[in-house]
């Protein structure tokens, strides 16, 4: 991958106009704006001064108000302490009660971290034993993203893949799930179990069935829930449904409920917020071990999140609501964004199901299309010649053919044969019509050219 | 192997949890982060006692135990906050007069060099492009004209981030091949923490209280050969100006460093937070990376050299924002590869963070419409901090039984506390340290939050240290400080 970096870095000349990257799930960054409420509030704490002008609606005052009233020395420039600025992890415990009923969670059992894989990475830190001859293990689903797997492996810790059905619409199936843990068994110390859901690359989302199976699986093997949920407001098939981790742990009742230890992630960097660049997340536990929170607490209090991602959590925890003054213009924005985008995965969609040789699960949720790419055997060879992933080389020559920069599924692990594309369905939709015809165009002659 | 995961429960009923004291990483449970530590939690204790109204013998908690300097009142740098406004919501460039020009065209260049002209797009891993470029800019002024290149400087989730970055490059081996890391004692917890929790070998060196605190190469040396017995060590932690002694090195001895780090073959990691923050006369920061390449070659093209830079701290204040940056000379190309996927585990460091640092190593220059208002904030800040640096080893050198040295730098005063046997006595007995108990009394009577010394590993019979920040306003510190040397009377005469 690093070639393709490298190509798309020193901004290769080549017969298109100008580069298009899909690579990354960074909403932003493709285009997509921010939401005017967060900017609006993050303005007026940055700068106060602006409180005191009507250039602001009343609600989007109030909220900075309280926030920055909050704030040691009213500054959004004071550190906060554990778990945060106090109205902001109120206000994600109340978002997590409305989400999945129940008592509001303890704020002792949040904490705030820059971003979620930062607060995983310290929730693997209290799990993983890194040295010594019994190394800890966490599965890992194939494919993942790849940022929790290296984070994991910088403690040390391994990790044993569990394969997603790519048949079943990429999801999870116990069987495997069983294989990969007899296996880990003899490789490690498995400790703990990773999901994600809604997926990342593939956009499954996991049924509630599903979800007790594991959490079943879980109570029985001994293994601590780690899930990845950062992707939970982004679901877009119309049977289909995001439930948490804890609620359907809560409705299980004892002996699952008050037994099994779960840590759900969440992040400010996805869904409707898109703030990936201010490193806002947050992680809750439940059923851990009163005196290991106590650990978690000096960890968590090392980093604790810069004050703009604690200040786009709090909108996130707690956006306008139907009779604030900001409500109509929030509402209007989500709505669009979540028409343009569900718009996007049916596009994909229609274009991919036309096109021979390249066939994608259905895109449930999530940021990504990950479509399986058939590559003829004129193709394998060639990347073989080239030293090459046969999906990296059909990447590489994407980029440089026709300017689109995605990612190969060589990077997020695939069944062996088989070889996958990803790029993200969370950019503006005039930027995914340009690359689906790119993508037309090119995979039309790449197939060609290797029949 | 997995014992645990054979450890099936029976019968369905509270069966042990996977995450216990036993089962979890040995390493987290070393580490103990003092600035945030038990006194601190009984600060917040009181805090909340005092808001739902139980009465105590003070009226508010003083938390000066941590360089907050916002925290304590001191404002921030309107340029600053203003053209970050502008970043957050760029609507505002288009209003009329509420922002001056050169605030607005620095927001502009700013997002311009944002994916999707925005601060809420990533960042890659390294941090942006353009800032970088006008940190290392920053630094070849600041150093006379040694080059930087940009290319090894890393955006950083403030300074703790790169420095334990850097630390878990360096931390490998077993047994005596395993790492050690030396850091002066007195010291900032957060490099001990950071050592417990790689489970690397503590080296102490201990700065010279009788010449205000300045490091001692015999000193270093005696560390380092003592350590050689049983570790590897590897690497050289300075923190100048330091913390929490306050003192700035001259730059003989940091020429003095730098020659026993290359004998040594040590990675020098070089602190420099408060690198502003510059009071006693006399003294003079200079910059590790400077005086290195001064050197000359011999030293330049061989020392391997970390430099760690922030937001929180100096004039600014902004800790808030985990703005930082570090720069890396002479790194191994494999182990700077290997760096850069570190960072990536962390995505990137905050934008505005780093949208914060390109202001603070860019400020406005002369001729600029916000150029008088800078100098003016950032001069009353700074000198503020001089005369309370002043104002506090005064008052506190008057109490008998407590001396101050002189606080050339940073934000802390560092004074050494005698405490009574009756005091120490009742401490051992309460299983705390004297000087622990000494600063958990002081605040149980005055609501004044210090740090005992005890957390920053200095250790004496009857004489303790403690760590007091200087950045109440003058006034208010003048009351703390008044209060201190009260409580310090009372104190000493109760258990004489």
């Amino acid at each position: 991958m690093t070639k393709l970096h490298c190509i798309f870095m020193q901004g290769v000349k080549k017969p298109f106009r100008e580069v298009i990257d899909v690579a990354w799930g960074d909403a932003q960054g493709a285009g997509i704006k921010p939401l005017t409420f967060v900017r609006q509030v993050l303005a007026a704490c940055l700068y106060p001064q602006l409180l005191d002008s009507n250039r602001l609606p009343t609600d989007v005052k109030q909220k900075a108000r309280g926030l920055l009233s909050e704030c040691h020395g009213g500054s959004m420039g004071s550190y906060t302490d554990l778990p945060g600025i106090p109205q902001v992890a109120r206000e994600i415990s109340e978002y997590i009660a409305r989400r999945d009923g129940g008592d509001p969670p303890k704020t002792g059992n949040i904490f705030i971290s820059p971003g979620s894989q930062w607060a995983l990475q310290n929730i693997l830190n209290l799990l993983v034993h890194g040295h010594g001859e019994v190394r800890s293990g966490v599965l890992t689903p194939i494919p993942c993203h790849v940022t929790t797997i290296e984070s994991l492996h910088s403690l040390g810790g391994v990790s044993v893949p569990y394969y997603l059905s790519e048949e079943h619409g990429w999801e999870l199936q116990m069987e495997e799930l069983n294989r990969a843990l007899e296996y880990a068994k003899q490789v490690c110390a498995p400790v703990a179990l990773y999901v994600v859901n809604p997926g990342n690359p593939p956009g499954h989302v996991q049924s509630k069935k599903s979800i007790q199976d594991v959490i079943r699986f879980a109570l029985e093997k001994r293994l601590f829930l780690l899930v990845d949920e950062v992707y939970q407001d982004c679901v877009y098939a119309d049977n289909v449904e995001f439930v948490s981790y804890k609620k359907v742990l809560a409705e299980m009742g004892p002996p699952f409920s008050d037994t099994v230890e779960l840590a759900s992630f969440h992040s400010a960097s996805k869904g409707f917020l898109g703030e990936a660049g201010l490193r806002g997340g947050y992680v809750e536990l439940v059923n851990m071990d009163p005196d290991v929170i106590k650990y978690a607490c000096t960890i968590f209090s090392k980093d604790t999140a810069p004050t703009p991602g604690q200040i786009a959590l709090s909108v996130l925890a707690n956006p306008p609501r139907l009779g604030d003054p900001s409500y109509p213009l929030y509402e209007m924005e989500t709505q669009q964004m979540q028409t343009m985008i569900k718009a996007n995965v049916r596009r994909v969609h229609e274009v991919l199901d036309s096109l021979p040789g390249i066939s994608c699960q259905p895109v449930e949720g999530g940021a990504f299309a990950f479509p399986r790419v058939d590559l003829p055997p004129k193709a394998l060879q060639k990347a073989k010649e080239m030293g090459m992933e046969p999906d990296t080389f059909y990447c590489l020559r994407l980029l440089e053919e026709s300017g689109a920069f995605i990612t190969p599924g060589c990077e997020y692990g695939q069944k062996e044969g088989t070889y996958h594309i990803r790029f993200c369905i969370r950019s503006p939709g005039d930027v995914i019509e340009d690359f689906l015809g790119r993508l037309v165009t090119f995979h039309t002659q790449f197939m060609k050219e290797f029949s | 192997l997995a014992n645990r995961v054979e450890k099936m429960s029976e019968n369905g009923i509270s069966r042990p949890k996977v995450l216990t004291l036993d089962t979890m990483n040995p390493t987290v449970k070393m580490v103990e982060y003092a600035v945030r530590g038990p006194i601190v939690q009984r600060a917040v204790e009181l805090e909340k006692e005092l808001s739902e109204g139980i009465e105590k013998p003070f009226t508010e908690v003083i938390k000066a135990n941590i360089g907050d300097a916002q925290a304590m009142g001191q404002q921030p740098i309107t340029f600053f906050r203003q053209v970050l406004a502008l970043c957050s919501y760029p609507e505002l460039l288009n209003l009329d007069n509420t922002f001056p020009e050169d605030a607005k065209n620095r927001a502009r260049l700013i997002l311009q060099s944002c994916g999707g002209s925005s601060l809420g797009a990533y960042s890659p891993s390294q941090g942006i492009d353009y800032v970088r470029q006008d940190v290392a800019n920053y630094i070849e002024r600041r150093d006379g004209g040694v080059p930087c290149d940009p290319d090894n400087i890393y955006l950083t989730t403030g300074a703790s981030d790169g420095i334990t970055t850097i630390l878990k490059l360096l931390v490998c081996g077993q047994g005596i091949d395993r790492t050690g890391v030396m850091i002066s004692i007195p010291q900032y917890p957060l490099y001990s923490a950071a050592l417990a929790e790689l489970g690397a070998v503590q080296i102490n060196y201990f700065l010279n209280e009788d010449n205000c605190w300045s490091m001692d190469i015999q000193e270093l040396q005696r560390a380092v050969n003592e350590a050689r017995q049983h570790c590897h060590p590897r690497a050289l932690c300075i923190i100048n100006p330091g913390n929490p002694t306050g003192q700035v090195q001259s730059r003989d001895c940091i020429e003095d460093v730098i020659r026993f780090a290359a004998k040594e073959r040590l990675f020098l990691m070089a602190d420099e937070v408060y690198q502003d923050n510059v009071y006693a006369e006399g003294c003079k920061f200079h910059s590790f990376k400077k005086v290195l390449f001064e050197m000359g070659p011999e030293y330049s093209e061989t020392v391997e050299l970390a430099s760690f830079h922030s937001t929180s701290k100096c004039y600014m204040g902004e800790c808030g924002f985990r703005g930082g940056y570090m720069e890396v000379i002479n790194m191994d190309d494999d182990v700077k590869s290997q760096l850069t996927k570190l960072v990536s585990v962390r995505l990137c460091s905050p934008v505005p963070g780093q949208a914060l640092m390109d202001l603070v190593v860019n400020p406005p220059q002369p001729g600029e419409p916000s150029y008088n208002c800078f100098i003016k904030e950032r001069t009353a800040t700074l000198s503020a901090l001089a005369e309370k640096a002043k104002l506090t080893e005064k008052i506190l050198n008057t109490v008998p039984g407590i001396r101050c040295n002189p606080v050339q730098g940073a934000m802390y005063s560092f004074p050494c506390i005698t405490i009574p046997d009756k005091a120490i006595k009742e401490a051992l007995e309460k299983g705390q340290q004297p000087d622990m108990f000494y600063c958990m009394t002081m605040l149980e009577e005055t609501g004044i939050c210090l740090v005992p010394g005890s957390g920053f590993g200095q250790k004496r019979i009857n004489e303790g240290f403690v760590v007091m920040t200087i950045l109440p306003p003058i006034d208010k510190l003048t009351i703390l400080l008044n209060k201190v040397k009260e409580f310090h009377q009372r104190f000493t005469k109760q258990y004489s």
